[in-house]
Formats: structure tokens, sequence, C-alpha cells
């Protein structure tokens, strides 16, 4: 584990180019040793990134390594930048105002950010779970198939397999098989956040993206949703941002900590939350403050 | 002590203001209505909705309103979709496309606000202005023309209004699904539907009553038009006409056609209320 971390550590300080170059001398090398290499290469890299918005410097010189098929908690006091960093990952920052982004954010491999990019394509790719639940105005079974419809599946029974598939596999599906043409605002909150979970599910996503997912619910309902994350991580890249401490030392694999638009510390779990390197790490971890 | 009996004093002062203000203009309100029913009632009757004016109608003989109603509701079914042809694009325009606080779409919310303000005689004077250089003879096409002119503003303001108040987290949750701009427009229209419909009943409220607008442009008949090129009667016009007479009966049917008019209003307001608390819950 630690050599992979040095391993991510390394990326950080190539250059773009030279990342690109490692990568293929990477698969060269696959055939005859090291079977292990495939899952260290990180699922969502950030390179040089730098954003502001509204001439605020959000973001400063961000460098990251998402691991693939692990959940990685991003921490930090409020408004340090955690949301801004995960909305550069599936590119709805642009929506903002006078956003300035530099830098690079690669996914599998491929600059996001870049000239020529399917933005509905990258966005696919991610399953995104807001603050908040919102779910569509229309009933439960179109909140799920709204994804696969867009994505052109029109047939009935194939949708029909799809919401059932993606609620079961958010836990929900015994709960709402009765009522899935009743409109999806009459579930709880709780219910309504796997909801949304399970129709981010239902574009086949291959990273979720959680924005302070369980702030807004009841104790019940967010160990239900972290029980998901655990439960979907041997499928899935999970990126969440927290502000509970508990739940990152709950669920993460590996932590990010963030301080005022700046990477402090990032690594395992255990390393960063039980013996943390830096100061301010330390002391943000014993509730200096928050 | 004594402070407290000043602001027990002061509070019931203004109490009474309130209530004053709010029975004073209910109870004027409630005279015109009494007034209409008093006079327009008694006229009243089966023919009165049912038969186009007969010969003599002028004169307070036989025949009813039926050219007036009709050609009312032809202007408004026809105003209101061609204002909402044009009022639902560019309320999604300014909306999705253009930046939070870009100029345009302040220019163009101000304008609207202006036009919105504009009284109603001046629309039907530039309608009859572009009638002329079109060529077009006083007609219910003309009259549609000059009613969606009026209406266009009281549609794009009052359903700019809730499309802007669609969270930002709902347009996120559908373009984080792979949805493109134009995807989640139907999502966003139905979340504002009952916002919608209040819009649009607003407007044909407005509409309806509006005699200045469809005075130099609709014309006036006494039958019902077949085509768009001909001219065609209106309820508030009907009223206008009828209240010039010198003849009492004639005064009275006035009335009967404000009190025809103020039910379709009451009508429609008593729907737009049914539909908005309807949609509120949810119930699709």
């Amino acid at each position: 584990m630690i050599q992979s971390l040095l391993r991510i550590e390394k990326y950080i300080e190539l250059p773009l180019e030279k990342l690109h170059l490692h990568k293929v001398t990477q698969d060269e090398k696959t055939d005859n040793q090291e079977t292990v290499l495939g899952t260290d290469v990180p699922h969502i890299s950030v390179r040089n990134l730098n954003v502001y918005l509204l001439n605020n410097h959000i973001l400063k010189n961000v460098n990251l390594d998402i691991p693939d098929k692990a959940i990685t908690c991003i921490i930090g006091p409020s408004g340090c930048g955690k949301t801004t960093l995960l909305k550069t990952f599936n590119r709805l920052l642009q929506n903002s105002q006078d956003v300035k982004i530099e830098g690079a954010v690669l996914v599998d491999g491929e600059n996001i950010h870049g000239g020529n990019v399917e933005v509905e394509n990258i966005r696919k790719k991610m399953g995104l779970l807001s603050q908040r639940p919102c779910p569509l105005p229309m009933s439960i079974y179109d909140n799920i198939a709204y994804g696969p419809r867009i994505h052109g599946i029109r047939r009935k029974k194939t949708l029909n397999i799809i919401v059932e598939k993606y609620l079961r596999e958010a836990g929900l599906w015994e709960e709402v098989k009765d009522r899935l043409k009743s409109p999806a605002n009459s579930l709880s909150i709780g219910q309504q956040q796997r909801l949304c979970m399970a129709r981010g599910l239902a574009v086949k996503p291959e990273i979720i993206l959680g924005d302070e997912a369980t702030s807004a619910l009841d104790p019940i309902s967010s160990k239900k949703i972290e029980e998901l994350f655990v439960r979907l991580k041997d499928q899935y890249s999970i990126v969440l941002v927290t502000h509970t401490l508990r739940q990152a030392r709950r669920i993460a694999d590996y932590v990010i900590f963030m301080y005022l638009g700046e990477v402090v510390e990032a690594g395992p779990a255990s390393e960063i939350l039980s013996n943390p390197k830096e100061k301010l790490t330390r002391e943000y971890l014993e509730g200096y403050f928050s | 002590m004594r402070h407290i009996r000043i602001k027990r004093l002061e509070e019931r002062f203004f109490k009474l203001l309130m209530i004053a203000a709010t029975l004073t203009i209910v109870a004027s309100l409630f005279l015109i209505i009494v007034a209409i029913v008093r006079r327009g009632l008694p006229v009243m009757n089966w023919d009165m909705v049912s038969k186009v004016p007969g010969g003599g109608f002028y004169i307070g003989k036989e025949g009813g309103l039926l050219n007036a109603i009709v050609g009312s509701v032809y202007i408004v079914i026809g105003s209101i979709a061609l204002g909402l042809i044009f009022s639902l694009p560019i309320v999604l325009y300014i909306n999705l496309y253009l930046p939070e606080k870009s100029k345009l779409a302040q220019f163009t919310r101000l304008s609207f606000d202006v036009l919105f303000g504009i009284p109603s005689i001046v629309y039907g004077a530039f309608g009859f202005t572009l009638m002329v250089y079109l060529g077009l003879r006083s007609s219910l096409l003309a009259g549609i023309l000059t009613v969606t002119l009026l209406i266009i503003p009281i549609l794009i303001r009052s359903i700019d209004e809730v499309v802007r108040r669609v969270p930002n987290e709902m347009k996120d949750a559908a373009l984080s699904l792979g949805a493109t701009r134009s995807e989640i427009i139907r999502t966003i229209l139905r979340q504002v539907a009952p916002g919608i419909v209040t819009a649009i009943l607003l407007s044909v409220g407005r509409g309806i009553g509006d005699a200045a607008s469809v005075l130099f442009t609709a014309g006036y008949t006494d039958s019902i038009p077949t085509s768009l090129q001909q001219p065609v009667a209106t309820l508030p016009l009907a009223i206008f006409f009828q209240l010039g007479s010198p003849i009492p009966e004639v005064q009275d049917r006035a009335y009967a056609a404000a009190l025809i008019l103020m039910l379709i209003v009451l009508c429609l307001s008593i729907a737009a209320r049914f539909y908005s608390h309807k949609f509120s819950k949810n119930k699709i």
C-alpha cells in the first residue's frame, strides 16, 4: 500500500507530458510483471489546477490522484474549495459565472478540460449525489429511466429491468416497488437520496461524486447511504466531500485534506487520520478549527 | 407601564387602519359586482348567450351576444397560442443559455417590464399601424396579433419568475446524468407547468377584458367570423358600444355582457387556483 502511495506521489511531481509517456510504458510492461499496476493507475488525476471564481483564487495549484475502486474523502473546513474541486471533475463549474480554470483534470488519462471533449460523455461517467436530494419532477420510475432514456434506451422491457436493477442496488426497491408511478417528491428525504443514487447508477458511471451527500439526512438514512457507498466501492471509484470527520473515519480508504484552496495532505485514510504529517492536518483533526 | 399602553394603542390603531383599507376596497369591488348583476341579470336569458344579434338588437329587440362571446374566445385562444410560441423560447433562452448576470438578459427583462406597463390603447394604435402597413382590414387576425403583443409581456414576466426559481441543483442533477441543455428543457417545463398555467390564465383575463387594443384592430360585427380576415366582435366592445346607446334596454344588455365577461374571468380564476393547488401537491 505504501509503495503504491509513493508511486502516486511520483505522479504528482511529473509534468503532464511525462505522465503520459509513463503510462504508455506501464501498459507495455503489464504482460511480464505486476498486474497490480493496472489498479494503481489513478482514475482521476488533477494537475496544476487553478480555479478562479469572480477573481477569487479558489483552488491553488492542486495536484491529486484519485485511486480507482476505493472511497476517497475530501475533508477540510468550510469554504476551502472542496465542492469546487468536486465540480471540476464533471465540469459543472462551467455553468457558474466568471470561472477561470487552469490546469488539467485527467479522467482515464483524458483531459476533460481540454478542447474537444464531449461534456455529456464526461458527465455520464460520473454520478453526482448532491447535498440535498433533488428528484426530477416526475415519477419514481421516470427518475431512474431519465438517464437511460436520454442515452437512447427506449424499449419498455429494458427500462423495466434497469429501473428494478438500480433501485435494488440502491436498496430502495422493496420500499417503492408498489408505487413506482407516484411522484418522486412523495418519498422521504432519505429515500429521495437513495433514489438519486439509483438514478445516477442507471447511466452506468465509473465514478460516484458525493457532495456532502448525507448532511441533510437523518442518522438512519445517512447510515444507509454510507453502507451503500461501502457496498459499491468494489465497482466504482467514489469521491466524497464531507465535513464530518467521523464519516471519513468510518468509510474512507483515502483522505485528502484541503485548507484555503490548497491540498495540505493526501494519502491512505489510516495514515492521515491517525498519524498526519502536517501540523495543520493534526490541528484540524483535533478540532482546533472546523 | 405607560409606554406599554401607548404601544397597545398604536397596535390597535394600525390594525384598524388595515381593516378599514381592506373593507373599503372589498366593498367597492362588491358594489361594482352588485351594479352589474342588478342591471344585467334581469335581461339575461338563454337567447343572450346562444344567439347573434337580430335586426332590431340595437334598439332593444331580439337576439343575443353570441357574436361577442365567440369573438372574444377566438381572439384569446389565438393570442395565447401565438404568445406562447414566442414567450416560451424567450424565457428559456434568457434563463438557460445566457449567463446569470448577462446584460442581454437584464435588458430583456427590463424591456418587458416597460412593455408590461404600456397602456393597451398604445398597443391598439401600434396594431393599427401594423395593420395598415400589412394592408389588413380590421379582422380577427389583426385583433389576435394586437392582443398577442399585449399579453406577451405578462406571459414572459410571469413564466420567467417561475423558471428562475427552478433550483440550480435540479438542472445540475439532470446535467450530471449526461443531459444536454435542450434535453433538460422538458424537465424544467414539467417543473414549472403550474406556473405556466397561472401565467396563461392571467393573460387570458387581461386579454379577454381589454377593449382598447381591439377597438381599432378587430372591428365589430353582428356575425360570427368564419375566417381570419373577417372582423370580429368582442365582449369589451359590446359593452362599450351598448353603454353608449340612449335606449335603456340596450344599456342593460351592456351589463349583461359585463356579467358574462365577469363570469368567464371568474371561472378562469377558479380554474387557475384549482390547477396550481393540484400541481403544487405534485399529483401529476
